[in-house]
Order: C-alpha cells, then structure tokens, then sequence
C-alpha cells in the first residue's frame, strides 16, 4: 500500500515538531537540574544564591516526568496519525494547535511559580504542602490542552473508519488512540482533586482539603501516567523498528492485544504507590497488587514478541544457532542501537518494578532511593532512549534532512554515554536503597549516623553517573539541534512496519471500544469505589496549607 | 488466535511465576499477619498532642519484653528524638503528625510507613538486632526535611 | 490477494511454525532475572522481619 516514499504532510509535521521542539528544551533545562542534584547530594557541591535543593528537585521532575514526555509523546503521535491515517484535516489540525498553545502555556505559567520559589512542592505536589495557586492552575492547561489533542486525535481516527468500514485501522493509529483514551481516563483523577481541591484550597476559597483523597485521586492518575510514557516507546518498537532493521512484525493481532490488556490492568493499581499509607484497608492494597501483577502480562507478551521479531529477521539472512541472530542486527544505526538498549534496560527495570509492587516488600523499598533508580531505568532510559532513536529518524523526515554518518555515529556513542552515566546512577541508587537511603533529599548525614554515613560513597557514585548523562544530555542536543536546522536537505523515511506473511488477520475485536472501555471502568470501580467512599466517610478533619520550604 | 508454541510456554511460565509470588505475599499477609502498615484510626491534626498516646510521646511498657512507642512527628523533628529499647522486645510504634505528610523510616528495617494528618499509623517490629539505628523523614515535607531525623538504640537486657 | 484452492479440508496454519528457540532462551532469562531479583529482595525482607 504505502511505499517508504510517504511523507508526513509538511503543515502536520509543523504540528510535530513544534510539540518535539519544547520537549527538548525541556530535557536541556530538566537535565541541568539534575546535574545540580547529584553534585549537591555527594555533599562537596552547594547551589549558589541560596537556591534550595526542593526547587531544583520540582523543576527536575515537572521539567523530565510531565513536560518533556507528555509533549513528545503528543507530537510523535500526531506525526504517527498523519503517516498511516492520511493528513490531518484543517479543523483537527487546528484543533491541534490549539492543544499545544494550552499545553506550553500552562508549562510557562507553572515553570515560573516554581523557579520564584512559589512552588516547591515536587512533581506529585502532595497536600498539605500549598503552592501558589498558579503552579496548580498552570498544570490544568496542560491537561487541558492534552485532552483537546486527544480528541483531534480520535475525530481524526473517526474519519478514517468512516472512509474505510469493515477494516482494522493502521497499527500505530489504533495504539495512538488507545494511548489517550488511557490518559484521559486516567487523567480525571488528577483534573478532579486539582479542580475541586487544590486550586480553591490555594485560593482560599476553602480552607481545608482531605489529604489522603487527595492523594489517592493523584496516584489514580500517577500510575497509568508511567504506561502514558511507556506505551509510545512499545509503539515505537512494535511498529516501527522491524521496518528499521529490515525485517517483519511478529503479530499485528498480539501488539494490539497487548495495548487493551494495558488499558484495561493499567488504571486500577495506584494503591501500590500507597500501600504503606495509613486510611486504606490491606485488603484492598492486595487486590490493587493483584491487578499490577496483571499489567505485567502484556509486558511479557512484548518481550517475546520483540526477540522473536529479531530472531525471525537474523534466520531469514541466514543466521543460525541459539543466538546467531543477534550478530545480524543492525548495530551501527541508531535508530535501532537506542531504542534496542531501551529494551535491554526494561529487564532490570521491570523486575524492580515487581519488587515496588509487592504488598509487603515494598516497606524494604518506600522512599527510599532505590524507587529513583527504578524509574531511571524505565522512564530516563527505556522510554527516553527509544525516543531518542525515534527522533533521529522523525526529525529529519518532518524537517526534510536526513541525517549525516557523522551525527549517526555520535548517536551511537550518545547511547554508549548514557548507559554507561545510567549504570553507575541507577545500580548505585538501587544499593543505596537497601541500605535504607531516603529518596527526595537534599545531602544529610543525619546527624553523622554511621548508617548514613555508608550511604555517601554511593551518592558519589550516583554523581558520576549523573554527570556522564549530562555529557549524553547535551550529545543529543547536539544531534537533534544538528537534525532541526544544520543537517543537508534530503528525504528521511518514516519507517513503518508491515506484518510477517504467516502472522493471521488482525481481528476487529479490538476496535470494540465500549467493550473495552466499559471492562475498563468496572475494574476502576470494583478497585476504588469502597474504599474510596470509605475514605470520605471516614474522614478525619482536614488539613490547611502549609508553606514550609 | 493462534499463539507459537513457545509463546505459549513463555507465558504460562511468566504467569505462573507471578501467582506464585502473589500467593506467597497474600499468605504472608493473611495468614501469617505480615500486612503493611494500614492502621485505620483517625486523629485531630491540630489536636494531637492532646490525643493519647501522643500527649505522652515516648517508651510505654505494656508487658513482659512488649513496648509502644509513641512518637509525634512535625516540621522538622521527632519527640522523642531517640529511644532505647531493650533486644528482643516486640515493639508497637505508633506515629501522628501534627502538620504535613512526613515519613517514618527506621534505616535497613521493615519498618517504613507514611504519616499523614488525620490519621495515626502503627506497625509492629520485634528488634532482635543490637545496634543503633537511624530514624529518617523519606517524605519531602519542606526545606528541614533532610535534617528530619532520630536514633533507636537496641541494647543488651 | 493471493487466492489459494484447497481441496483438503482446512487445517490451522500450524505447518511450519518459525524456529524460535533462541527467544524462547532470551525470554526465560529475563524471566530468571525477575525471579531472582524478587526473591532476592524477599529474603532480604524475611531476614528483617
């Protein structure tokens, strides 16, 4: 059907590359700040101007784990929509903009209230400490703006069934929408205790929020925020990098398969992030446990069908033996070098991932540092290195370069950096946290314990890893910069899979949305509605704000 | 839909591995009373230290080798700040915080819960290791909270 | 599309199945990695207990 001539049409591609161009902005400024973090907390580096450590720590984590994602993965989808169901309509397109308008204005608006020091509250702001009402109001933009693209999104989804009944959509279609249908059911969690608690607490039309709801609409949200990320990067792997490298996708039908078992396992689970809390009762943390073990599964399903795309494509060119195959990949471009490292990294990461959810040992991990290495390792490894493989191919397509040998080879010494920064960052993080290292703290010796005092070598560790990927930081500023504006014109493909020969017809099924959505939403209510209700009626007085930073 | 054989076998392998773990950490929890800390009781954030146990905080003998320990948490401190507790005593540490979510964590031990205002958390630890502990806040709760901090000491009969 | 006359009657495609041994093997040391790690730390638990 399509040839690998298909270009992204060039107003769509403005859509795009506006969406990459604040993601990276971000990563520049997010990744300076964590720079600062790791210095200051091997204790032989203090900030300047009396600027406090919980400042640079908001900016961190709202810069990297909300802007930064949530902006490339919109711009990447849109990019996605337009290649494989035809060029955005005027209206959606339009519609689009208006998004981003929302999204990078709200961006402004909270960025300005934490760097005057009005909002260091850290990425998940939990109540009763109060940030100026602005940090809070700035957010609503994003999602906002987030929703609007989301429904462009499926308007345009829409129109492409329309024109074609009776047919299964285009792959990476089908998982965009699948994507947003899970954000903007997850994201009313955070919409609801922003809109009806924390911005007329800020404001001071009320005078007290009940923390622990509050909490548990955030972490409602929080969880399947971590899939939000997560998924681009297995839509990237499922239907785009077998085309990289020259070979067929396993399963059409089992990658979609996997998408609904994300959506439906993905939202019901954020007691896990709360299972040392008080106010929730055991049993509903396990049967929260219980459904996290669940969205394990499709993440098996992913790991097998990855290898064995691999394996099918090295034994098609010849290969044999265990692992023959591995030796005919094509580890000289990065568009496949990147985002196969991501991959490599998600065992480690996945397994802590097992660990942070399970009821019990999760005491061995709260708060501790090793939940920092964990997400190092799954969002700033597995999702940011695939989206750096992916932009070295996106960008130049949508910008009409393409990218020279020299910036590939950089590319693959930028991956090389980053683990290698990663490596020593996340597994020193990991063995900190055993020994019981707090998480989101600025450098302490606690009073010179002895234990604490064991935990300084490994935030050493942890510095020279930080500052191995701030060299890998500003790598692919220099290679994106060079693929934005520098690079020699020409034509880049944007690659898309097509399906192995013996793979079967994907079956309709999964487009049955209500069917889906609706399995959804009974898995949220068995999971939430009690003890959630519970919650309210038990509540204990509320709480006002506090300012203590 | 068909499913290659070694999918299959993957699968059932994968799948099973994770029920084995959820049966173990639901019989730990059920049966053999291992639950995280999940107490349900509610208190006045501003009235907590005048809410028994907290307006008495410290060491509370309540039988043969058996304590609570009452600890009142706030911005940026613990009262008590230190404790001694003989070995091998089953201790109940119940916490309350008098103004926003701070963490209880005592270092290298299970013993790791949140604190939030309205509610008093409690978890049971038997301390059969001598030595001297850290206490540590691993919850952000403001610009003292890396100085937030207390000793236990487990000391010989 | 290819149109195929079968006079046999229909059996599932399960001819030739691909050789997947080698992620068959690849898959089953992640998942002794996960297993190892989990357990890892649920000793490390029990030992704290």
């Amino acid at each position: 059907m399509m040839n690998g001539t298909w270009k992204v049409d060039a107003r769509d591609g403005k859509l795009a590359m506006a969406h990459i161009y604040v993601a990276f902005v971000a990563l520049a400024l997010g990744g300076l700040a964590g720079l600062l973090q790791v210095l200051v907390r091997s204790g032989k580096f203090e900030l300047p101007a009396g600027i406090s450590y919980y400042t640079i720590l908001t900016t961190h984590g709202v810069l990297l784990g909300l802007v930064l994602t949530t902006f490339f993965i919109i711009g990447f989808q849109f990019a996605a929509v337009s290649r494989t169901a035809g060029t955005l309509s005027d209206r959606v397109r339009f519609w689009g903009w208006v998004g981003f308008w929302l999204m990078t204005i709200g961006t402004a608006i909270t960025a300005f209230y934490i760097l005057i020091g009005e909002a260091s509250v850290l990425y998940t702001f939990y109540a009763p400490l109060q940030a100026h009402a602005g940090f809070y109001i700035g957010l609503t933009l994003v999602v906002v703006g987030s929703w609007i693209s989301g429904f462009a999104m499926f308007a345009h989804y829409a129109k492409w069934k329309k024109a074609h009944p009776g047919q299964v959509s285009p792959l990476l279609t089908f998982m965009s929408v699948v994507n947003m249908i899970l954000w903007l059911i997850c994201s009313l969690g955070v919409a609801a205790t922003v809109l009806f608690q924390l911005i007329p607490w800020s404001l001071g039309y009320v005078d007290r929020i009940n923390v622990l709801v509050s909490r548990t609409l955030f972490w409602y949200f929080g969880h399947p925020l971590v899939y939000f990320w997560l998924l681009p990067a297995y839509m990237i792997w499922y239907a785009i990098i077998p085309k990289i490298i020259g070979g067929k996708m396993f399963s059409d039908s089992l990658a979609r398969m996997s998408f609904i078992l994300f959506l439906i396992f993905s939202i019901p689970v954020g007691f896990h992030h709360q299972l040392v809390e008080p106010g929730i009762d055991p049993a509903w943390k396990y049967l929260q446990v219980v459904l996290t073990f669940m969205v394990v599964i499709p993440s098996l399903m992913t790991a097998f069908s990855m290898f064995a795309t691999f394996e099918m494509y090295g034994r098609s060119k010849g290969a044999t033996g265990l692992f023959g195959w591995l030796r005919k990949l094509p580890w000289g471009d990065a568009r496949f070098f990147a985002p196969f490292i991501g991959m490599l990294f998600f065992i480690p990461a996945g397994a802590g991932g097992l660990v942070n959810a399970s009821h019990q040992l999760n005491q061995v991990v709260h708060n501790t540092i090793w939940v920092t290495g964990h997400f190092h390792l799954t969002l700033a490894t597995t999702v940011v290195l695939t989206f750096f493989g992916a932009a070295y191919w996106l960008i130049p397509h949508l910008t009409g370069r393409v990218m020279t040998k020299a910036m590939n080879r950089l590319a693959i010494i930028q991956t090389i950096v980053w683990s290698i920064g990663m490596i020593f960052m996340s597994s020193a993080m990991h063995f900190a946290g055993l020994l019981g290292a707090p998480r989101r703290s600025a450098f302490s010796t606690y009073g010179d314990a002895p234990q604490a005092l064991e935990w300084i070598p490994y935030q050493i560790a942890q510095a020279v890893g930080g500052t191995i990927l701030f060299i890998g930081i500003i790598l692919v500023l220099i290679i994106v910069t060079n693929l934005a504006f520098f690079a020699p014109k020409g034509e880049t493909e944007f690659p898309v899979a097509e399906v192995a020969e013996q793979a079967e017809r994907t079956p309709l099924v999964f487009e049955n949305w209500k069917l889906w959505i609706g399995i959804a939403v009974v898995l949220i209510l068995i999971a939430y509605t009690v003890p959630f209700i519970d919650m309210i009626q038990n509540a204990p007085p509320g709480s006002k704000g506090f300012k203590l930073w | 839909m068909h499913m290659h054989k070694y999918e299959k076998i993957w699968l059932f392998f994968g799948i099973g591995s994770l029920f084995v773990f959820l049966a173990v950490l639901g019989v730990g929890a059920f049966a053999q009373g291992s639950q995280p800390p999940s107490c349900l009781t509610t208190i006045d954030p501003e009235k907590v230290d005048q809410t028994p146990p907290f307006d008495q905080p410290g060491l509370v003998k309540t039988g043969d080798n058996e304590y609570q320990l009452n600890i009142v948490a706030s911005a940026f401190a613990y009262i008590p700040n230190q404790v001694e507790i003989p070995k091998g005593a089953k201790v109940t540490i119940n916490v309350a915080t008098k103004d926003v979510i701070h963490g209880f964590e005592i270092a290298g031990t299970n013993v790791n819960m949140m604190v939030e205002p309205g509610y008093v958390s409690s978890y049971t630890q038997t301390f059969d290791k001598v030595g001297e502990y850290v206490v540590l806040c691993n919850e952000y709760c403001g610009a003292g909270h890396h100085l937030m901090t207390a000793k236990v000491k487990v000391v010989e009969q | 599309m290819k149109t195929q006359l079968n006079t046999n009657t229909p059996k599932t495609k399960v001819e030739k199945e691909p050789a997947l041994k080698g992620t068959l093997a690849s898959v089953l040391f992640l998942g002794f990695f996960l297993i190892f790690t989990w357990v890892s730390v649920y000793f490390l638990f029990l030992n704290r207990l």
